[in-house]
């Protein structure tokens, strides 16, 4: 074989290779997603077992500590839907009534639980941007 | 004042728009002092914006609260450091830190490229110029930091107490560093291709700002890893969260861009390559800019509204319609010089490597967009949590440390088998040899982080047996003794032996990861005083609480009202085990600007921060951080009552009772303990690959350079005469 | 106040227009030599780029060469195949070398003729 032509079926092979793993890594990517849910969707389309990822404003007042379990309500950004659920595991440090939460659940039977060491808390938002109607610098 | 600053965005805006002008007329028309005026107009930015970036963090050191971003950001009890910081802790302050550094880097670029690259330092300019329009319009029209308001606040609300650490605050300057020097090198590519001059010219123009670029990326990488593990309450430094995801792809496709531009120089292959990392570097250092700011995606920074999204996603889409247009449209000038002589020669080895960096990076990609792409494709938005991602960048990292072992063993060009075969039998024998070891030791029920310290294991002996042999080399050519051979080798082989030393660092940082991923022994448990608890090969006992009331200052100099703790003995094996450290976890509670919570329940209302406390050592990390129970009926009743009683100036009182009874009747608080091994060895991994990485980049004095080309010119000749 | 920050944004346009506007006008007064600072203008910009990029070329085979001696002295090559290689280098670095002195003496001439 000239050696063009081994260049050409390197570059082919090489390829196929990529093309068949990216498949791969793509199909799973699919299978092993949680979909992402605001906490009124979670109350009407969660099935038990499967996890879900939502996100949420917590609640005022629903924050209460049992020992290691920690009960907290995450409410839509609307305010429309809320959700309870009980979390074990890292509580971030921003943590905080009315702060935006992702956390990880699942369904048990009437209950959600997060799932362990899932929950992450967007820190407070410090980059919003002034609306245009203040005065512009005088 | 903020007038003036206004004013310099106005004027940076201006100046933009004629240097882009300028130099495009320059190099069309072939009028060399159009495109030197263009030039100067990235000068005269980088000026005009230092006076903005000076007025703004005049107004934080001297508390000017009309502005704004002064009064959302800082205050009068911000300790000092934090408050010059707290500039770009801002959308708008980061904006125009991101918009300086950019200047100012291009404008060192286009100074040191103004005799040489005509077409390309023209049109790069012009590039350039447009990426500082770009975010000197974001500020003129969405995000100005120069809005005040009239009359002026007393007080402002504070930094975050989240970012009052030392590693967070140089955290932004060195990632915006970074990501700024990906802009250089994807405007000089961008100007080769619309010059039509695809030689090496432009990548030896470029190679030291890939080179910083990589190193301030790294450098920003490991410190916001730095930061999380050892500030934030988690004891992680990874978790694949979006906004970490988007520093490292630049970082990722960098890397494979100092590699293959190495390629070129030598033998002018991989153009495609090259030109195409060079595009897709900036282009995702453009796309972490923006996702950090956009709230596109659900990630732990995600802040912003979507004011901003929309032009980033115009300047997005306009890098990569563009990138690809000009590429394959000059694909005919983007043929090899050279082609591959063969499989077995490190050309193919830099290959392979650039295609597992950019495998790795695509990985990334798309876990990190898939919430978008999910939604794109399906109508259901979904994400893909951290076990995905370990899953497929695993592999890749093997194969990557693996190949930095193998380069080392195999030729130029064209590797004579026999030789490579050779060659190869220490490194192995190594690697074995520390397989053995480790399933003796136990290892057997970890094969991914055993597979590593093998690789790792080889790399050294790989890069070992290069130093042994290269010393004894020199020492037959020039005659020296051991010592100075070893130095005298390095230093006329910088590339290859920085090189050589940044691979083992990585290595190092690999052993590290997967040492601390999969042998970490973790906790987490209520505990009162006198008890203690079991953690990997260590017992944590929990002395007694500590409280501490600074109404300004703290000892941590960050600013908290209050700070409960613990102190917690730590002994090897079981408690009567020999002292290794005592260690005080706190946490540390820090004023609102809430005034529904109450006099004293807005003293400590705010932000709560965990002060973690670890014991660091070169073979473990013992990493403790505490929850005190401070919605505890008893501290409750306090809060309250003086919520009820006391007015603002002497609410301070109700705290220091509130410290008083923690200390007598501490309720169980949340103990997170942890027993990571060899945590610190991703450290010093990094530090040395950033020292490889300055050997190898580091310029030969001159006339070290002229001898050896003096030498070399006599050896070429007299060689030629003799065959 | 107001004054002030007046007369430091003038100020600023002032020096922006004078350090961008200053090889437009250098060019007017009809200077020859603008971007590059004095030098080979007989030989034009043009030659003074093909020269760099010729030591440059140079430069890297002299790598070249000082790598493949490294390879062989560390054991990556056979004798055979390190004296076949090193033969091409140098054929290729003399290439360069002559076209070196070509493009080199072309220059010196064009000084001498524009002299």
């Amino acid at each position: 074989m000239n050696p063009a032509r081994k260049r050409k079926l390197r570059l082919v092979v090489a390829l196929s290779a990529a093309v068949v793993l990216a498949s791969a890594l793509i199909y799973t990517s699919f299978s092993a997603a949680s979909p992402a849910l605001s906490p009124s969707q979670l109350l009407h389309e969660a099935q038990s077992g499967r996890s879900y990822q939502v996100t949420g404003t917590v609640v005022k007042g629903s924050v209460h500590r049992e020992g290691a379990v920690l009960d907290f309500s995450v409410a839509d950004r609307a305010g429309s839907g809320a959700v309870a659920l009980a979390y074990t595991g890292t509580v971030p440090d921003p943590f905080h009534e009315g702060r935006e939460v992702i956390v990880t659940v699942q369904r048990q039977g009437t209950r959600f639980v997060g799932e362990r060491n899932s929950l992450i808390t967007k820190c407070p938002s410090k980059y919003k941007s002034a609306p245009p109607s203040e005065n512009q610098g005088s | 004042m903020a007038g003036l600053g206004y004013a310099c965005l106005l004027l940076a805006l201006a100046v933009c728009v004629y240097g882009i002008g300028a130099s495009i007329y320059g190099v069309r028309t072939g009028r060399p002092e159009f495109t030197a005026s263009g030039r100067r107009s990235m000068y005269a930015l980088a000026g005009v914006l230092t006076a903005a970036f000076a007025v703004l963090e005049v107004a934080f050191l001297s508390n000017d609260f009309a502005f704004n971003t002064v009064a959302d950001t800082s205050s009068r009890t911000t300790p000092g450091l934090y408050r010059a910081a707290a500039v770009w802790s801002s959308q708008e302050g980061s904006l125009l830190l991101w918009a300086w550094l950019m200047s100012i880097w291009s404008s060192l670029a286009l100074f040191l490229t103004r005799r040489r690259l005509r077409d390309i330092a023209g049109y790069a300019t012009a590039i350039l110029l447009g990426f500082g329009a770009f975010f000197v319009s974001l500020m003129v029209f969405y995000a100005n930091p120069f809005v005040t308001t009239t009359p002026a606040p007393a007080e402002g609300q504070g930094l975050d107490p989240l970012l009052r650490f030392p590693t967070m605050m140089i955290h932004p300057p060195m990632l915006y560093s970074g990501y700024t020097l990906c802009i250089v090198p994807l405007a000089f590519g961008m100007g080769a291709l619309l010059a039509r001059r695809l030689d090496a010219d432009w990548i030896r123009a470029i190679r030291r700002f890939s080179f910083a670029a990589w190193l301030f990326l790294g450098a920003g990488i490991l410190l916001g890893a730095r930061w999380s593990y050892a500030e934030l309450g988690w004891g992680g430094y990874w978790g694949w969260d979006a906004v970490e995801n988007a520093s490292l792809m630049p970082w990722l496709t960098g890397t494979a861009f100092l590699h293959s531009l190495m390629i070129q120089e030598k033998r002018g292959m991989l153009k495609v390559w090259n030109v195409s990392l060079a595009l897709a570097t900036g282009t995702l250092a453009i796309m972490g800019t923006f996702l950090v700011r956009s709230g596109v995606l659900n990630s732990i920074h995600a802040f912003g509204g979507q004011t901003l999204g929309v032009p980033f996603v115009i300047l997005i889409g306009i890098l990569i319609a563009g990138s690809i247009y000009l590429v394959v449209s000059r694909r005919e000038m983007l043929r090899s010089e050279h082609r591959l002589d063969s499989l077995l020669s490190r050309e193919s080895i830099f290959l392979a490597n650039n295609v597992v960096l950019v495998g790795l990076c695509f990985v990334i990609f798309w876990g990190t967009y898939f919430p978008l792409i999910s939604e794109a494709l399906t109508g259901h938005e979904a994400s893909v949590g951290p076990p995905w991602f370990d899953r497929y960048t695993v592999p890749l990292a093997l194969m990557l440390v693996f190949l930095s072992g193998i380069g080392p063993l195999i030729a130029w060009r064209r590797a004579t088998l026999a030789n490579a075969r050779r060659n190869f039998l220490a490194p192995l024998a190594i690697a074995f040899a520390t397989l053995l070891g480790l399933e003796l030791a136990g290892g057997a029920h970890k094969p991914l982080a055993v597979t590593m310290f093998c690789c790792a294991a080889f790399v050294l002996g790989s890069v070992g047996q290069e130093f042994v042999r290269g010393t004894r080399a020199r020492r037959a050519m020039a005659g020296e003794a051991s010592p100075r051979a070893l130095l005298a080798l390095m230093r006329r082989n910088r590339r290859r032996y920085g090189g050589y030393i940044a691979h083992v660092g990585m290595a190092v940082l690999f052993v590290g990861v997967a040492a601390s991923s999969s042998f970490q022994h973790a906790t987490e448990l209520g505990l009162s005083p006198g008890q203690s608890a079991r953690v990997g090969a260590y017992t944590v006992r929990y002395v007694r609480p500590t409280a501490t009331v600074t109404p300004r200052y703290d000892a941590a100099h960050t600013g908290s009202t209050l700070s409960l703790g613990a102190l917690l003995d730590v002994t090897k094996g079981g408690p009567r085990g020999p002292h290794v450290a005592t260690l005080n976890p706190s946490e540390g509670y820090y004023a609102s600007q809430d005034p529904s919570q109450g006099t004293v329940g807005s003293l400590i209302g705010g932000q709560a921060v965990s002060h973690v406390a670890m014991d660091a050592g070169i073979t473990r990390d013992v990493w403790t951080a505490i929850q005190p129970d401070i919605e505890a009926p008893a501290l409750k009743r306090i809060v309250e009552l003086g919520n009820r009683t006391l007015p603002a100036q002497d609410a301070v009182v109700a705290i220091g009772v509130l410290a008083k009874t923690y200390l007598e009747h501490p309720p169980q608080a949340q103990f997170h303990l942890i027993d990571s091994p060899l945590v610190m060895w991703i450290w010093l991994g990094g530090m040395i690959v950033v020292g490889g990485g300055l050997i190898a980049i580091w310029p030969a004095p001159s006339a070290v350079r002229r001898r050896a080309s003096v030498r070399a010119r006599a050896r070429a000749v007299r060689g030629l005469a003799r065959a | 106040m107001g004054l002030l920050i007046v007369l430091l944004t003038l100020l600023l346009v002032g020096a922006v227009v004078v350090v961008v506007s200053a090889p437009l006008r250098a060019a007017r007064a009809g200077a020859p030599e603008l971007s590059s600072s004095g030098g080979d203008h007989a030989a034009g910009p043009l030659q003074l780029e093909r020269l760099e990029q010729l030591e440059a070329a140079r430069e890297a085979k002299y790598r070249e060469l000082r790598d493949l001696e490294l390879d062989f002295r560390t054991g990556k090559l056979s004798r055979a195949d390190y004296e076949a290689t090193d033969a091409q280098l140098r054929a290729e670095a003399i290439a360069i070398l002559d076209r070196l002195d070509r493009v080199q003496a072309g220059e010196a001439s064009l000084r001498t003729r524009g002299a």
